[in-house]
C-alpha cells in the first residue's frame, strides 16, 4: 500500500514448534495506531521483533518505514549517564530533538549527569522513552511500554504516542494493560478460541 | 546518518567511558595475567636459565588466556540491557561501531598488556635484549586476538555459561599468532633477525581487521534472534 | 537439468530424500568394494617398505582418514557460506550431519598416526607439523559440535555454526602454515613423519583406492544421517507424514 508506514502481508511464523500466526496481514498509515493484545507467549513480542528486523524466521513480507523499537530491555547503558546514553543514540541516528529537550519532555530534567544504574527502574524507563524523541522515526514499535512506570509515567507514554500519531507517525504497541488509544485498532494474538 | 568517523568516535567514547566507570572489571584480566605468571614461577621453578628460556611461551600463552577472560564481557553487558539490539538496528554500517568496541577493548587488554610486558619480562627472567621484540610481537599480534576473540564472544553472548565454550571456539584461531609471537621472541633471544615474523603477525592482524567485523556482525544478529 | 535447476532441487529436502536411497546404495556398494580392495591390497599385497618394513602399511588407513578429515571441514565451510548467503535449509543439514564423521576421521587419523609412530620412531606421540595441525583441526571440529549443542534453537544454531565454520576455514591455511614454520624452528631438519617419499605404483595405488573408498563411505554415512535429519525436521509436512504412516488415506487424526 503506498504511503503506508507498515505493511505486513501473509506473515507466518512458528516458534519452538508452535505456530504463532498464520498468513497475518496488517498495515498502518500515518497517524495510525494498533494495539497488540494476547496472553503471554502468543507472539506479540515475536511479531514486534520480526517487524523491527531482529527476528528473521518467518515467511511473508514486511515493509516498514524508518522505525524505532523499544523492547523489554530498555536499551539504556547502566554505566552511563542519561545524557551520555542519549548523545550516543543521537550519534547513531541524528535528526531528532536535542537531548536536553527530550529529557525535559519525559520529566527527567536535572538527571543529565546521573549515572543510570543509580536510577530507579521507572526513571530508567523514562530515559528509554526519551530516545524515542532523540532519534527520528515514523514508526514506533513498543513492547509493553507501560512496564515499571507509575500512573504519571503511563500518562506520559500515552501522551508521547498521541503526539507521534498527530505528527504523522504510527505506533504498533504490545500491551497487557489497556492503553486506551483514541481511534486505534486492536489485534489480539493467540490460539483461536 | 552520521559520518563514519563520527559513528566510530561516538562508540569508542561510549566504550571507554563505561569502562572507566567500572575500572575494577577492566583490571581483572590484567591482574589475572600476573597471578598466572606467579603460578608459573612457582610451578616451573625459578632458576634464571629455566624460567627465562620458557618466558616467551609463558608470556604469550598467558596473554591469550587473559584476553579470553576479558572477551567474555565484551558484548555481555550490552546484550543484557538491550543496548546491543539497538546498536544492531540503528548503527549502520554496523562494522564501524563493532570495530570501535573491539578497539576500545583492545586498549584495555592488548595495549595494556604490551605496556605491562616489561614487568612480566622482569618476573620471568626474560633476557633484556629480547624485550623490544616482545613488545613488538605483543603490539602487532594482540589486535588479532581481540578481533578473532570478538567473533567468539558474539557467537556465545546469548548463551548462559558461554565462557568455556568461548575458549574452545577461539583458542584454535589463536594458534598462528601464538606460534609467531612466541617463536619470534625465542629467535630474538638467539640473536636471529625476526622481521619476517613481525610482518606475519601484522599480516594476521590486518586479515582479522578485514574478516572479523563481518563475522561479528553476522554473529551478533544471530545471537539476538534467540531472545 | 541445468545447474540452476539442480541447485534449486538440492535445496529441497523432499527431492533429496527421494534420490538419497538409490544414491546411498550406490555409494555404499562402492565404499565397501573400494575399501575392501584397498585395505586388503595395501595390508597384504603391496610391497613392504625397505626402511620401515610392514609398519608403514598403516598409512593405508592413516592417509585417507587425514585427507577426508580436512576435506570435510572445507565442505562445511562451503555449506556455511551457502547457508548464510542463500539460506538453504539443506546446507544446515549438511553442516550438522558432517561434523561427527569429520571428528571421528580426525581422531582416527591421530590414532593411526600414533600407531605408525610407535614402531617406526619409538614414540606414541610426536609433535610434528601434520599431527599438530590435525590436533588443532580436531579442536575446530569440537568447537562446531559444542556450539551446535549449546544453542537450543535449531535455525540459530545452524547459522552460528555456519559463521564459525567459515571463520575456521579461513584460518586453517594460516594455522597450517604457522605450524609448519614452528616445526622447523623447534625440530630443525628432522624427517617429516607423515610425508611419504616417492612411492612406486604398487604402493600408492591401493592408497588411492582407499582414499576414494573413504570418500564414498563419507557419502554413505552423510546420506544416512541426512535422511534421518530431514525426516525429523520436516515432520510437520505432508510428505513426511505419508512416509511415516505409509499410506495416503491416513488414519483418523494424528
Amino acid at each position: 500500500m503506498p504511503g503506508a508506514l507498515l505493511t505486513v502481508a501473509g506473515l507466518s511464523c512458528a516458534r519452538d514448534g508452535r505456530v504463532l500466526f498464520d498468513a497475518l496481514d496488517l498495515s498502518l498509515r500515518a497517524g495510525g495506531g494498533l494495539e497488540l493484545r494476547g496472553p503471554n507467549g502468543s507472539g506479540k513480542s515475536t511479531l514486534l521483533r520480526a517487524v523491527a528486523g531482529l527476528y528473521p524466521d518467518y515467511t511473508g513480507t514486511i515493509e516498514t518505514a524508518e522505525s524505532l523499537y523499544l523492547g523489554h530491555r530498555p536499551g539504556i547503558g547502566a554505566l552511563l549517564t542519561a545524557e551520555e546514553n542519549l548523545v550516543w543514540y543521537a550519534a547513531l541516528r541524528p535528526g531528532g530533538e536535542a537531548v536536553s529537550e527530550a529529557l525535559a519532555r519525559v520529566g527527567m530534567t536535572g538527571y543529565e549527569r546521573v549515572v543510570c544504574q543509580h536510577m530507579s527502574a521507572g526513571q530508567q524507563r523514562r530515559v528509554a522513552l526519551a530516545r524515542l524523541l532523540v532519534c527520528p522515526a515514523r514508526l514506533w514499535l513498543l513492547d509493553e511500554p507501560l512496564t515499571a512506570l507509575d500512573a504519571a509515567g503511563q500518562d506520559l507514554v500515552r501522551g508521547l504516542i498521541e503526539t507521534q500519531r498527530q505528527a504523522g507517525g504510527a505506533v504498533l504497541c504490545a500491551t497487557h494493560q489497556p492503553l486506551a488509544l483514541a481511534d486505534a485498532g486492536v489485534l489480539t494474538l493467540g490460539p483461536a478460541a | 546518518m552520521s559520518s563514519p568517523a563520527a559513528l566510530f568516535a561516538a562508540q569508542f567514547r561510549r566504550e571507554l567511558t563505561a569502562a572507566l566507570r567500572s575500572l575494577q572489571e577492566a583490571l581483572n584480566p590484567l591482574v589475572f595475567l600476573f597471578l598466572a605468571i606467579t603460578l608459573f614461577a612457582l610451578g616451573v621453578g625459578v632458576e634464571p636459565q629455566t624460567l627465562g628460556r620458557y618466558a616467551p611461551g609463558i608470556i604469550w600463552v598467558l596473554v591469550l588466556l587473559s584476553n579470553l577472560l576479558a572477551l567474555e564481557g565484551l558484548f555481555r553487558r550490552d546484550f543484557d540491557d538491550g543496548t546491543l539490539e539497538q546498536l544492531v538496528l540503528l548503527g549502520q554500517p554496523l562494522f564501524l561501531p563493532v570495530l570501535a568496541k573491539v578497539a576500545a577493548q583492545w586498549c584495555l587488554t592488548g595495549l595494556a598488556m604490551t605496556l605491562l610486558a616489561p614487568l612480566a619480562a622482569l618476573l620471568l627472567y626474560l633476557p633484556a635484549e629480547a624485550l623490544g621484540v616482545t613488545l613488538l610481537t605483543l603490539l602487532t599480534g594482540s589486535p588479532a586476538l581481540s578481533l578473532f576473540g570478538a567473533v567468539g564472544a558474539a557467537l556465545t553472548v546469548g548463551l548462559r555459561r558461554g565462557g568455556v565454550l568461548l575458549a574452545l571456539l577461539i583458542l584454535p584461531l589463536y594458534v598462528p599468532t601464538l606460534i609467531f609471537g612466541a617463536g619470534a621472541i625465542t629467535l630474538a633471544m638467539a640473536g636471529v633477525d625476526v622481521s619476517a615474523q613481525i610482518y606475519l603477525l601484522t599480516a594476521i592482524s590486518m586479515l582479522s581487521v578485514t574478516v572479523a567485523p563481518f563475522a561479528v556482525q553476522a554473529a551478533l544478529r544471530i545471537s539476538l534472534e534467540q531472545s | 537439468m541445468t545447474v540452476k535447476e539442480l541447485w534449486h532441487k538440492l535445496g529441497s529436502p523432499r527431492w533429496f530424500y527421494g534420490i538419497s536411497r538409490p544414491l546411498g546404495l550406490v555409494l555404499g556398494v562402492l565404499a565397501f568394494g573400494l575399501l575392501l580392495t584397498g585395505t586388503v591390497w595395501g595390508l597384504l599385497f603391496a610391497p613392504a617398505d625397505y626402511q620401515q618394513g610392514n609398519s608403514f602399511r598403516i598409512i593405508y588407513v592413516h592417509v585417507p582418514t587425514a585427507i577426508v578429515a580436512q576435506s570435510v571441514y572445507m565442505l562445511m565451510g562451503a555449506a556455511g557460506v551457502v547457508l548464510l548467503v542463500w539460506r538453504m535449509k539443506m546446507a544446515d543439514i549438511v553442516l550438522k550431519t558432517a561434523v561427527p564423521f569429520g571428528m571421528t576421521m580426525t581422531a582416527l587419523a591421530l590414532f593411526t598416526g600414533a600407531v605408525w609412530g610407535k614402531p617406526t620412531w619409538g614414540a606414541w606421540w610426536v609433535w610434528d607439523a601434520r599431527t599438530t595441525s590435525m590436533l588443532v583441526l580436531l579442536f575446530l571440529y569440537f568447537g562446531l559440535y559444542a556450539l551446535r549443542q549449546a544453542i537450543p534453537r535449531q535455525e540459530t544454531a545452524g547459522r552460528a555454526c555456519a559463521v564459525l565454520a567459515v571463520v575456521g576455514v579461513i584460518n586453517i591455511p594460516i594455522i597450517k602454515y604457522s605450524v609448519d614454520w614452528w616445526l622447523t624452528l623447534h625440530q630443525g631438519a628432522t624427517f617429516k613423519l607423515t610425508e611419504a617419499p616417492a612411492m612406486p605404483a604398487e604402493m600408492w595405488l591401493p592408497l588411492l583406492v582407499n582414499v576414494l573408498g573413504i570418500y564414498c563411505l563419507f557419502g554413505v554415512t552423510l546420506i544416512g544421517r541426512m535422511r534421518a535429519e530431514i525426516v525429523e525436521r520436516e515432520q510437520g509436512t505432508q510428505w513426511v507424514r505419508e512416509l511415516v504412516t505409509g499410506s495416503v488415506a491416513g488414519g483418523s487424526g494424528s
